[in-house]
């Protein structure tokens, strides 16, 4: 970080305006899973780490690597794709292996499988 | 062509990954790059998955910017319902089964990865004999509601792309 000092204002205002943000989303989202009730409502709360949090992390740190180095860095593109495909499927399997539980245990509170699979 | 590079558009974001992360396009970058490309474009043909097919791309980067919207529109969503003092109860969570017309399975995942990156919903469970899915919503009011934005926002335009 020794070049940051170089940065123009408007550069160095608006990567740390990102960075907060993105951190702030993280920080929202693990809050969340203190505060949310059931297991399915707390499922929803990485989310917001996963999308905005990293989303405003990459953009400022694409900006300060392509402003210090005075070319297009690019590369965070591919953290940001790889998150988006992956982090579904985790959830996605969270949530089935709770439902899959809840069901054999009885709990009246979800949804019955389809008619089909009874 | 099939025969020799087998999942094309595969071949094509190995590729393109490849030369983002050593940051050049070289003439060894690329060469070395394509190699990747073709041998992962080999290994996923002898895993043989259902064949992609895709029409109307057009409607990609459309689709692409409503979901970046819909996304940051619904972390705000989100992260206000988190915040929010615990004592007011009025808002409840819940689940919804929503009938599909879509059976492409690609078009399906595209959903499901939509649906799920979305912060306030979950894809949970999808029956094929039936074809309905089961979503998880954070803040549900009204369950005709939902599968409406499901069926109009996206399953129409993804029906489009892979059907």
């Amino acid at each position: 970080m020794t070049h940051a000092a170089e940065l123009p204002a408007w550069a160095a205002l608006s990567v740390a305006v990102l960075l907060l943000l993105g951190a702030g989303m993280a920080l929202v989202g693990a809050v969340g899973l203190l505060r949310l009730r059931s297991f399915y409502e707390r499922v929803h709360a990485p989310a917001l780490g996963t999308t905005l949090g990293i989303g405003c992390v990459l953009v400022a740190s694409m900006l300060f690597f392509s402003l210090v180095q005075t070319r297009f860095v690019l590369h965070e593109v591919l953290i940001a794709v790889l998150v988006v495909i992956t982090t579904p499927v985790t959830l996605m399997l969270l949530t089935r292996a709770a439902l899959n539980r809840d069901r054999i245990e009885g709990n009246e509170a979800v949804p019955p499988p389809p008619r089909s699979r009874r | 062509m099939r025969r020799v590079l087998p999942h094309p558009l595969l071949a094509l974001f190995l590729l393109v990954a490849w030369l983002l992360l050593v940051e050049s396009v070289s003439p060894g970058a690329v060469l070395l790059g394509s190699v990747v490309a073709a041998c992962g474009s080999w290994a996923l043909a002898s895993l043989a998955p259902p064949r992609a097919r895709l029409r109307r791309l057009a409607v990609v980067p459309g689709l692409l910017l409503d979901v970046l919207v819909e996304v940051m529109r619904s972390n705000v969503a989100v992260a206000r319902i988190i915040m929010r003092p615990a004592d007011r109860g009025a808002r409840r969570s819940g689940f919804v089964r929503i009938p599909l017309d879509m059976r492409a399975p690609y078009g399906l995942a595209s959903l499901a990865c939509i649906l799920t990156a979305t912060p306030g919903t979950v894809w949970v469970d999808y029956d094929s004999a039936e074809g309905t899915m089961l979503l998880h919503v954070l803040d549900l009011v009204d369950e005709a509601e939902w599968a409406r934005i499901v069926k109009e926002r996206w399953e129409r335009r993804l029906m489009e792309i892979f059907e």
